[in-house]
């Protein structure tokens, strides 16, 4: 299978990008790893006029700390999220999250940026992000702006970024001590995206829950915010019991779409099944 | 840049088991397509052609990809290790060896991909637990043989690379 044709440029600076991506308009497209849009120009479900390759712009690719929040270069591979050792300690719920995507080969070429910006609502980082309460940096001619997660992700395929902007960081918060973060999913047995997945943040003080951000794949066009079992966790001592509580809610006014492999109703019990196991997963670790 | 220049074809300079290559190509080729017509490495097979069965693996600056979902033109500047560039002259490979000692194909056709996978992980992981093996072979279908022997074979390969003295 050959995608159809069409120019390719290099892109050597983000300024380049972005003059090349108000060059080219609609007809332009931003190739990260391509581990989303290639296959889907081999399959001509996409098209485009000119690739504009951001794999090329040095820079992009990387994990550092800066006050209290990890930034994850755009570009950085699947792979690397997976083995840093800053995410492992401060985050090793996103840690999680980058080591079930895809598989081994795939992680080694696709980025955390290109699946953010992709938006696919069975890809595993737009949930373990959600739940992180992380914020993306995006770039255009004409400057900078920061837009927080829970904003990010408007529909299917769909995110809050214009046409002619760029994905250049990741921002996560480092969370405060009595902090845990997980992720669990569910994959398809076949392709390896998300049937169900959850991604938590629970934080707790002299043994109760003073915060809880839990955010469910799988159920809707993109991560959803599953507000009720926060509430349900707040203020409370995480026992089993109320842990149980929660998780049950996880699927509140929610209706996804049965697909051939899981009907709505299973995915709505999955996914209070799954929530249980990352919030026990936060827990744990936030005891330690 | 010329609109002309865009749509046509890109110069590109890759390094394939040491050699370097100059070659035009047409944007829309992919590495393995480039690899198995322009340069004749035949080795690197193309499966499902959907990044699913891994059969197309080789090491693109080290680390095990899909060549099937690489455009040869992202390949630029990089160095390419194919099935082709890992025995020694005569002398195999540890892990080629391993899949001859422990049965570790039948058919053949899965085996460069499996052989490039297993290499990357032994790089980067010299005494995987078979969990480890069989997590990083996700990517990886085979049809015939099934993964129990693949799976020894790449256990033969580590400890023949860790200096073990390994039965034949």
């Amino acid at each position: 299978m050959f995608p159809a044709s069409f120019g390719y440029v290099a892109a050597h600076s983000v300024d380049e990008a972005l003059r090349l991506l108000d060059k080219h308009g609609d007809a332009g497209k931003l190739l990260a790893g391509g581990h989303s849009l290639i296959p889907a120009m081999k399959l001509r479900l996409m098209s485009p006029g000119t690739l504009i390759d951001l794999g090329t712009i040095p820079g992009l690719r990387g994990i550092r700390v800066d006050e209290r929040s990890l930034v994850i270069g755009a570009l950085t591979l699947h792979a690397d999220v997976a083995s840093s050792d800053l995410v492992r300690e401060h985050l090793p719920g996103l840690a999680d999250a980058a080591s079930v995507i895809g598989d081994m080969q795939v992680r080694n070429r696709g980025t955390i940026g290109g699946s953010v910006a992709h938006a696919d609502p069975a890809a595993d980082f737009p949930v373990v992000l959600t739940a992180l309460n992380a914020s993306l940096v995006v770039q255009s001619s004409t400057g900078n702006r920061t837009i927080a997660v829970d904003e990010f992700f408007t529909d299917f395929y769909t995110t809050a970024m214009a046409a002619n902007e760029i994905l250049t960081e990741i921002r996560v918060p480092i969370p405060p001590s009595g902090s845990g973060t997980a992720y669990a999913k569910l994959p398809h047995p076949a392709s390896g995206y998300v049937v169900v997945s959850a991604g938590a943040l629970i934080t707790q003080s002299s043994g109760s829950c003073v915060s809880a951000r839990l955010a469910i794949g799988g159920l809707g066009s993109g991560p959803i915010h599953a507000v009720a079992t926060e509430i349900e966790l707040k203020g409370k001592s995480l026992t089993p019991q109320v842990i149980n509580a929660a998780a049950a809610k996880a699927a509140e006014n929610t209706d996804p779409t049965e697909d051939s492999y899981a009907s709505a109703e299973y995915k709505r019990h999955v996914a209070t099944v799954y929530a249980r196991k990352a919030i026990e997963a936060a827990v744990a670790r936030a005891a330690k | 840049m010329t609109a002309e220049a865009e749509y046509g074809a890109v110069r590109i300079r890759v390094t394939v088991n040491g050699v370097g290559h100059d070659a035009l190509v047409e944007p829309r080729t992919l590495l393995v397509y480039f690899l198995r017509e322009q340069l004749g490495l035949t080795g690197t097979h193309v499966g499902c052609d959907t990044s699913q069965c891994g059969a197309c693996t080789v090491l693109l600056d080290g680390r095990a990809v899909k060549s099937c979902t690489i455009l040869a033109v992202q390949a630029n500047g990089a160095e390419v290790k194919t099935i082709e560039g890992l025995a020694n002259g005569d002398t195999f490979h540890p892990v080629q060896e391993g899949f001859r000692e422990k049965h570790g194909l039948q058919c053949g056709y899965c085996t460069p991909g499996f052989i490039m996978t297993a290499v990357h992980l032994l790089e980067t992981n010299p005494h995987p637990t078979d969990e480890e093996i069989k997590h990083a072979l996700e990517g990886n279908l085979c049809r015939c043989t099934g993964y129990v022997n693949i799976v020894e074979s790449i256990k033969w390969a580590a400890a023949k690379m860790g200096g073990e003295n390994v039965s034949r």
